[in-house]
């Protein structure tokens, strides 16, 4: 199959390829350029263990072709750490409320919850839950991830007020 | 070299972070930070794909397969049929419950997407690709998909290769569909019992089938290397050594020549016990290529060929007094297994441990009969989050303990409370042959209660029902109940085994100089934090701080023989193992301590983190002190180093149990189901760590939630599946899942080394037949006694429908 020249910048950083113009985000992430973090939970659109940030919106990546997000701005998991290389406070928060079990659904999760509060920096309950109603969990019953979420909202929200 | 700043007890102890610690977990830096290592994430040079061609009908013949177009395709290396696997004998593989299942369909399909054959390739994209190209021509058979209907006399057969074969691995078969009968119990006295009662409640209760759909599916890359010899399986295996022997024993490869490894799992949920026709092709593909292989397989493939749960329809007769003593049980159940028994009981369980189906109450006579039989759809019969089949004996006697109240007009806990087995009791000898190791219902039952005030509960609903027939509101509640006790810990070597393999666990500790560790388990985490854990019991039992001890799991070149995690079998048998390595290795410590103070071992004392001399604390020996002395001082009769590895058989299993209270409301015209409160008392014995517990309670609870309200994979009458994505399969997002709230007694267990009984799985087994209760109970007073799950809102809006309540 003919390819095209993809390029776009992930985590910061420049990339090009030549790719199959049906080669889905996910894959040319995770295979191509080894970004391993987001996961293919279903492929069908469901799950979002694939979540991505794509031009400051949350994406399924399994349900985006390369082509699609040609010149785009991507975020992964990998690119949510602080530029020191400390851990964003979400991570340290899924860490501190036990967010997470077996791990599979939280890159996917994390980077939702990312842009979830930028999009709502002080979220009730309800609202995260909403907001995160695009990704599953099988392990947490999330009960634990909304703590999280919730918890890292306050936390940034004071550093911010701090600043 | 004593501390020059002695700290205080309390300190030492909280240093370690061992038992009853809430330590956080170790495991979770890397995976916040997408730096885990799944099955997929794994690429070794020159890595070929492969990916299968399905069945698209559930029970036909195969006249042909063309794969001239698949092969043509830049890219398409190989493409495997039964052909090709038959010059091996491995076109048909051991199922772990005596059977045997088809790798690739031989002559015969027999459920929708068996597979058919495997197509390697150089990427996921190309093999796919061929997969539609790969010409497959049918004679279509009628299929059997009602499991009622199976073993009619006009039945088609399905099983044509083991059609001669009338005696089964579990005994007789009586009809060529038939799988075994399994009996257990007293049946003339349990029918004599129901034949004398006052009392008599009878119902059908349907459990539904459904699958345990962790969040990655399941998937191995298989790497051989031909210069050495050497096979390497890296996959989803909650059992890897498990897998091994069977590798070896179907390949015919040398044990020590094959190395099975773990890597980081998504998830398990029994998903990923057996053995599945993807790990063979991956292995024979490589051993072909001589290149590694990857299969991944994808979710509808996951949830409509790989280990299903459930399919249990089962009748249930309760015998009673007028005043609500229960005088006998009897069950029969038919078991729906599909096109293979792969189920994955240990051997002598056909119907796993079903027999604890007079789950909490003292119960004098009770028989179990199963029948399983099979039918055109996936095979499996795997535990679901549950000690095999323990979740449908559960959910049949805490439906029927309801029922029976309902006939009795008597409140379903004053019941229960009647007919609990009595803490004096126990060590308890149930009627279908189990010994229970501990415990004290009563108490936790009445915490339950008090903690979500039952009475004002139940007054409550008596004002809302009211309101309801006045015509003041269109909702009614429910309260639903359970009381469930388990039986997790399998088990012991005497009568537990798969495949011939004891189902023991081991660890293996070694102390390093300076006084840190390695333990190696022969588990393997999917989520449940063992690395987190398994220290912390280690910390316990040696004195050395949980942050100092790497622990190791699913490398079966380096841990010890284990059988692996599922049927919450880690904490009871693996956690044993762990302490008593951790006690040998105590044991030793002490011969060199009293070395080091030149006291006889007697004298000596243990203190958290120390031997001491008996009345004089002063002196003692740190074990890190003991331990850089085991490496560096020649002690008369003793080896140097200090390591020691547990084979730990258990005596019993452990019987965990809890009390569990849903309330929820339901809107009669859009049968749209509010779960307003969830409140679970868990007795899990010992506990180690109780921030994990409650984020195994949680998930279990969701997962309960999502069986009880909407998960079901169905099939139409041409054995087509439905619910074969997550379009259709229910799992609930963070919306539709409650706030949960968790509670506890402990009563330990007393035959294990720490008193842990394991916990991941009860909230399954007793969250299910609470949601279920309530959904009844909220219909109870308009005459219903049983309303078949799952209960989503359709089933939910036809139940008021047909109860006239719907407008
Ligand atoms: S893998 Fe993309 S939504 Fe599931
Ligand atoms: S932690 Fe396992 S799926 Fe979320």
């Amino acid at each position: 199959m003919s390819k095209m020249n993809v390029k776009m910048t992930v985590n910061g950083k420049e990339i090009e390829s030549l790719s199959e113009p049906r080669t889905l985000l996910i894959h040319f992430l995770r295979e191509d350029h080894k970004l391993k973090g987001p996961h293919i939970g279903c492929d069908t659109g469901h799950c979002g263990a694939c979540t991505v940030d794509l031009d400051g919106k949350s994406v399924k990546s399994c349900m985006t072709f390369v082509g699609q997000a040609n010149g785009a701005n991507v975020t992964t998991i990998e690119g949510i750490a602080n530029p020191d290389g400390t851990l964003h406070v979400l991570q340290e928060a899924f860490k501190e409320h036990h967010g997470l079990q077996c791990g599979f659904c939280t890159p996917g999760m994390i980077t939702r919850a990312y842009r979830l509060l930028q999009e709502n920096p002080s979220p009730t309950e309800k609202e995260i839950r909403y907001g995160i109603s695009g990704n599953l969990c099988r392990c947490t019953g999330y009960q634990n991830i909304v703590k999280a979420i919730s918890m890292a909202a306050q936390t940034l929200n004071t550093q911010e007020a701090a600043e | 070299m004593n501390e020059q700043t002695p700290i205080s007890r309390e300190e030492r102890i909280k240093n370690l972070k061992g038992i009853g610690s809430a330590r956080k977990r170790v495991e979770d830096a890397r995976f916040t930070q997408g730096a885990g290592n799944y099955v997929d994430d794994i690429n070794l040079p020159g890595m070929l794909f492969g990916d299968f061609v399905r069945s698209s009908h559930s029970h036909a013949r195969i006249i042909s397969i063309d794969k001239e177009a698949a092969l043509a395709v830049p890219g398409v290396i190989a493409i495997l049929t039964a052909e090709d696997l038959k010059p091996l004998n491995l076109h048909y593989m051991p199922t772990l419950a005596g059977d045997v299942q088809a790798v690739l369909a031989d002559e015969k399909v027999l459920f929708q997407n068996q597979e058919i054959a495997f197509v390697i390739a150089e990427d996921r994209y190309i093999a796919a690709d061929a997969v539609e190209l790969v010409e497959v021509e049918y004679e279509e058979l009628p299929p059997i998909t009602d499991a009622f209907k199976a073993m009619d006399d006009d039945a088609p057969v399905l099983r044509e290769d083991i059609q001669d074969k009338m005696e089964g691995a579990h005994g007789p078969r009586k009809h060529k569909n038939h799988i075994f009968l399994w009996e257990q119990g007293d049946k003339e006295g349990s029918e004599k019992a129901l034949a004398d009662a006052d009392v008599v409640v009878e119902e059908l209760i349907t459990y539904q089938r459904v699958h345990p759909c962790p969040l990655e599916t399941c998937g191995c890359v298989a790497s051989m290397d031909k210069i050495n010899g050497k096979l390497t399986l890296y996959g989803t295996f909650q059992a890897p050594h498990a897998v091994r022997t069977v590798a070896s024993l179907i390949t015919n490869i040398a044990e020590h020549n094959i190395r099975v490894v773990s890597p980081d799992i998504g998830g398990g949920f029994g998903n990923k016990v057996g053995v599945y026709p993807g790990y063979i092709c991956a292995t024979v593909a490589s051993i072909v290529t001589g290149v590694p292989v990857k299969w991944v397989e994808d979710r509808i493939e996951n949830l409509t060929s790989t280990a299903f749960a459930r399919d249990y329809h089962m009748t249930g007769k309760i015998a009673a007094t007028k005043e609500g003593k229960i005088t006998g049980l009897w069950c029969h159940v038919l078991a729906d297994h599909g096109a293979f028994d792969a189920c994955a009981d240990p051997t002598k369980f056909p119907a796993g441990f079903f027999n604890i189906v007079t789950g909490s109450y003292d119960i004098p006579v009770a028989y179990v009969g199963v029948d399983g039989v099979y039918t055109n759809k996936a095979p499996g019969g795997v535990a679901y989050r549950c000690s095999f089949r323990v979740t449908e004996a559960a959910y049949l006697i805490e439906r029927m303990i309801e029922i029976l109240a309902q006939k009795l007009n008597m409140d379903p806990v004053e019941l229960r409370l009647k007919n609990f087995i009595k803490k004096e009791q126990f060590p308890y000898q149930s009627a279908l042959g189990w010994e229970y190791d501990s415990g004290d219902y009563h108490t936790a039952m009445e915490k339950g209660m008090a903690a979500v005030d039952y009475p004002a509960l139940r007054a409550e609903q008596a004002e809302k029902r009211a309101a309801f027939d006045r015509g003041e509101t269109r909702t009614l509640m429910g309260i639903g109940t359970a009381f469930f006790t388990e039986i997790v810990g399998a088990g012991p070597v005497k009568n537990c085994d798969i495949l011939g393999l004891g189902m023991f666990d081991s660890c293996e500790i070694r102390i390093h100089p300076t006084g840190s560790a390695i333990a190696r388990l022969g588990t393997i985490s999917q989520g449940q934090g063992h690395a987190t854990t398994f220290a912390q019991i280690v910390a316990t039992e040696i004195g050395i701080p949980a942050e100092d001890i790497t622990l190791e799991e699913g490398d079966t070149d380096t841990a010890p023989y284990g059988l692996g995690t599922y049927g919450s079998r880690s904490t009871p048998v693996a956690g044993a193992a762990t302490a008593m390595a951790g006690r040998k290795i105590r044991a030793k410590a002490q011969m060199i301590a009293a070395y080091l103070l030149e006291v006889h071992e007697g004298d000596l004392e243990w203190d958290v983190d120390r031997f001491q001399i008996k009345g004089n604390p002063e002196a003692h020996k740190t074990m890190k002190e003991i331990a850089f002395a085991s490496y560096n001082q020649a002690i008369p009769g003793l080896e140097p180093g200090l390591e020691a590895v547990s084979y730990y058989d258990p005596p019993n299993m452990t019987y965990p149990y809890g009390a569990y209270f849903c309330v929820l409301d339901i809107d009669v015209d859009t049968g749209v189901v509010d779960v307003r409160r969830f409140y679970a008392l868990d007795d899990c014995g010992t506990r180690i760590n109780p921030m994990i517990i409650e984020g195994q309670v949680h998930g279990g609870l969701t997962e309960a939630l999502a069986i009880a309200m909407g998960q079901e994979i169905t099939y139409d009458e041409m054995g087509n599946v439905k619910g074969g994505s997550l379009m259709d399969f229910y799992l609930p997002t963070a919306v539709e899942t409650p706030v949960w709230e968790t509670d506890e007694t402990v009563v330990p267990s007393p035959h294990h080394p720490i008193g842990a009984k394991g916990v991941g799985e009860s909230p399954n087994v007793g969250g299910v037949p609470a949601f279920s209760n309530a959904v009844n109970d909220a219909f109870a007073h308009k005459g219903l006694t049983h309303t078949q799950m799952p209960h989503d809102h359709w089933r939910v809006w036809k139940t008021a429908e047909k109860l006239g309540l719907s407008g």
